[in-house]
């Protein structure tokens, strides 16, 4: 019986260990995510103009598709289209790529489907992460990606954080981050303006995501006619078959 | 005689029409007692249709070709007129084909539905699973993300390890050296016309053969024994139109509220039918630190990791993951029992059944884990039962203590 026990605990405990191994060593904060919010969508994308479109690509989005978010398309021409000609056009990047390679020694990722590969919460953590690291190329390293080649772009609205270790039995961990050297905004406006650009970053994966739902709701309530009549239909048919 | 009438008895003298009609719909007798576990075989055709209008309309706009693929499929799901709905119905639809197929066989295990005389519709199905699974694999190179590109990678290496051929052999699947431009053009023109091809001739001939015999049932009994006198009609037979085409429109709309919720609200389905890693352009360069397969491919990667390599050669755990498919045709004849249906087995039939499902789902999800010393433990194990089930059966069927069949089918 102990053994019969100690192998049904075994059969439960070896796939949550497996799990386990392969999870992220920092905790991921959750995102506050709300595709179906215009503003902070639309204030996301302006965030995402001005700090991520410099170096980063979003090379299967085109401006126009801004439209979704509420913007006219002169809104979209004046205010976040600042390296294209034309609003058909896709979201580029002037830097050449073999610029970037060198510079950060990889070139930066295209956004374009980043929160679908990185996910929602990975993101929002990330750019939070930042922290001052002098034996970095850049200054910077991240808490979430180490020795990331990125530096801290948004430095200037968040501050300056350094890290605090604490030690685990041989290795010093960074235990928290704390600020430094404030930015222009304080830390809550700042996690709020990352929340709005994640979200953002979580639309562009698919901007047709919102017409999807509204859509299945249709499909759905349909279908759930379309069952009841065919139920019936099926009850009246089979109604002399015993 | 009207206009319509003689329109068809034109044809009919021509084209076997009202004949052909009759024999597989309006007097095509199938079992009055069909249960739930009967809609999955027209649910399977319904899907197959779905995955070939579906990919028609993909392959207007998708491009075969390792620069362009990755962007082709974006353009689809963002500036096609419904291109995102076209692409997750196709997605989706191929996960779902494994989901009802493989309900499908398990009704074939429980009620005995590859025994005497239907033991070529079984071996028809089991290929139609392999063309599947092919299928499967060969279209999910064609997003060109990581897992595509690494997938294929790790599964045309697995050719590599059968002895003396096997480098050159994997080379000639590939065309090239490493996953490439080549490999991706020659598997879209096996994805888009060659299995499709295999495939529909597969389910004809699955379902010639079925409608030859005739259908089993949850009873496992042959109502063809019992026939009318003069009509010579199965007592328990009904015409399949209309009852069973009024029956499996019901079957077909609860399958599509549960495919639709799917595509409309969760087509990822949490990374299992759209893995995130997928989301990144396929880089040679860079190996992503976990491939897993996509979740219907599982159970048999599982039974792969199981298997240690011999003299550093993985050829063994090759062997053993095609051998646990190949066993899938010998089934007819492994099974002794007297009864086909699990309403009349004994207690030993049931156990070894629930075992091999524990097995199966056992494996399928450790598949989906990174490989770690006790979990390999685990898929040993799991792979062990897995492949006993089959060669223990002819022993445990034959003496285990089964219940009278009756007469007639009981409802």
């Amino acid at each position: 019986m102990k053994r019969f026990k100690t192998i049904l605990f075994m059969l439960l405990a070896a796939p949550v260990a497996a799990l386990a191994a392969g999870g992220h060593s920092v905790p991921l904060d959750k995102a506050p995510v709300n595709v179906s919010d215009q503003e902070s969508l639309q204030r996301g994308a302006r965030i995402f103009v001005n700090y991520c479109l410099n170096c980063h690509a979003a090379g299967y989005m085109r401006y126009s598709r801004l439209q979704d978010l509420g913007l006219t398309e002169d809104q979209i021409k004046d205010n976040l289209m600042f390296a294209a000609e034309k609003p058909g056009q896709t979201m580029d990047v002037s830097m050449p790529r073999a610029d970037g390679k060198a510079w950060f020694g990889a070139t930066p990722p295209d956004l374009s489907v980043i929160a679908r590969s990185r996910s929602a919460d990975w993101l929002y953590t990330y750019l939070r992460s930042f922290y001052r690291d002098e034996s970095r190329p850049t200054g910077w390293n991240n808490r979430v990606f180490d020795k990331v080649g990125m530096p801290h772009v948004m430095w200037d609205l968040q501050g300056e954080l350094v890290p605090r270790y604490s030690k685990e039995g041989e290795h010093e961990v960074i235990e928290r981050l704390e600020l430094a050297k404030p930015g222009s905004v304080s830390l809550a406006q700042y996690d709020a303006m990352v929340g709005d650009l994640v979200n953002y970053l979580v639309w562009m994966g698919e901007p047709a995501q919102n017409q999807r739902k509204q859509l299945g709701l249709i499909v759905l309530a349909f279908l759930a006619v379309f069952f009841v009549v065919a139920y019936y239909l099926k009850k009246e048919f089979w109604k002399d078959i015993h | 005689m009207t206009a319509l009438q003689k329109l068809l008895g034109w044809v009919d003298d021509r084209f076997p029409l009202t004949a052909t009609w009759k024999t597989h719909l309006s007097e095509y007798y199938a079992p009055k007692n069909f249960n739930f576990w009967y809609f999955f075989g027209s649910l399977a055709l319904l899907v197959l249709v779905l995955q070939i209008v579906t990919g028609i309309f993909l392959t207007m706009n998708y491009k075969p070709d390792a620069a362009l693929a990755f962007a082709s499929v974006e353009y689809i799901m963002r500036d096609v007129d419904w291109g995102w709905l076209i692409r997750y119905m196709h997605s989706t639809g191929a996960s779902m084909f494994f989901v009802v197929v493989y309900l499908h066989m398990f009704r074939g295990l429980m009620y005995g539905s590859y025994r005497k005389p239907r033991e070529l519709i079984w071996i028809f199905g089991v290929l139609i699973y392999l063309a599947l699974m092919a299928e499967a694999f060969l279209g999910y190179l064609l997003p060109w993300g990581q897992m595509s590109f690494w997938g294929a990678q790790v599964i045309v290496n697995l050719f590599a390890a059968v002895p003396f051929i096997g480098e050159d052999l994997s080379i000639w699947i590939r065309g090239d050296y490493v996953i490439s431009d080549a490999t991706l053009n020659r598997f879209f023109a096996f994805h888009v016309i060659a299995l499709p091809l295999v495939l529909i001739a597969l389910v004809a001939v699955h379902l010639v053969a079925l409608h030859e015999v005739g259908s089993n049932n949850p009873d496992g009994v042959e109502i063809k024994k019992k026939k009318d006198p003069v009509s010579h009609i199965p007592l328990d037979g009904i015409p399949f139109h209309p009852y069973y085409t009024v029956k499996d429109i019901v079957g077909v709309i609860v399958f599509l509220m549960v495919f639709t919720a799917i595509v409309f609200f969760a087509p990822e389905m949490g990374g299992y039918f759209l893995e995130a890693n997928n989301f990144v352009p396929a880089d040679p360069l860079k190996t992503p630190a976990h491939i897993a397969p996509l979740w219907y491919f599982t159970p048999f990667y599982a039974i792969l990791r199981a298997v240690p390599p011999l003299f550093g050669s993985q050829f063994p755990g090759v062997m053993a993951m095609g051998l646990s498919i190949v066993v899938l045709f010998f089934l007819p004849w492994l099974d002794r029992s007297k009864v086909k249906s699990i309403r009349y087995r004994g207690p030993i039939y049931k156990v070894a059944l629930a075992l091999f499902i524990v097995s199966f789902v056992g494996l399928g999800y450790l598949g989906l884990l990174p490989s770690t010393p006790i979990a390999t433990i685990f898929a040993q194990v799991f792979s062990v039962i897995y492949f006993l089930f089959f060669l223990l059966m002819p022993w445990y069927t034959a003496i285990d203590k089964t219940k009278p069949e009756p007469e007639r089918v009981t409802g």
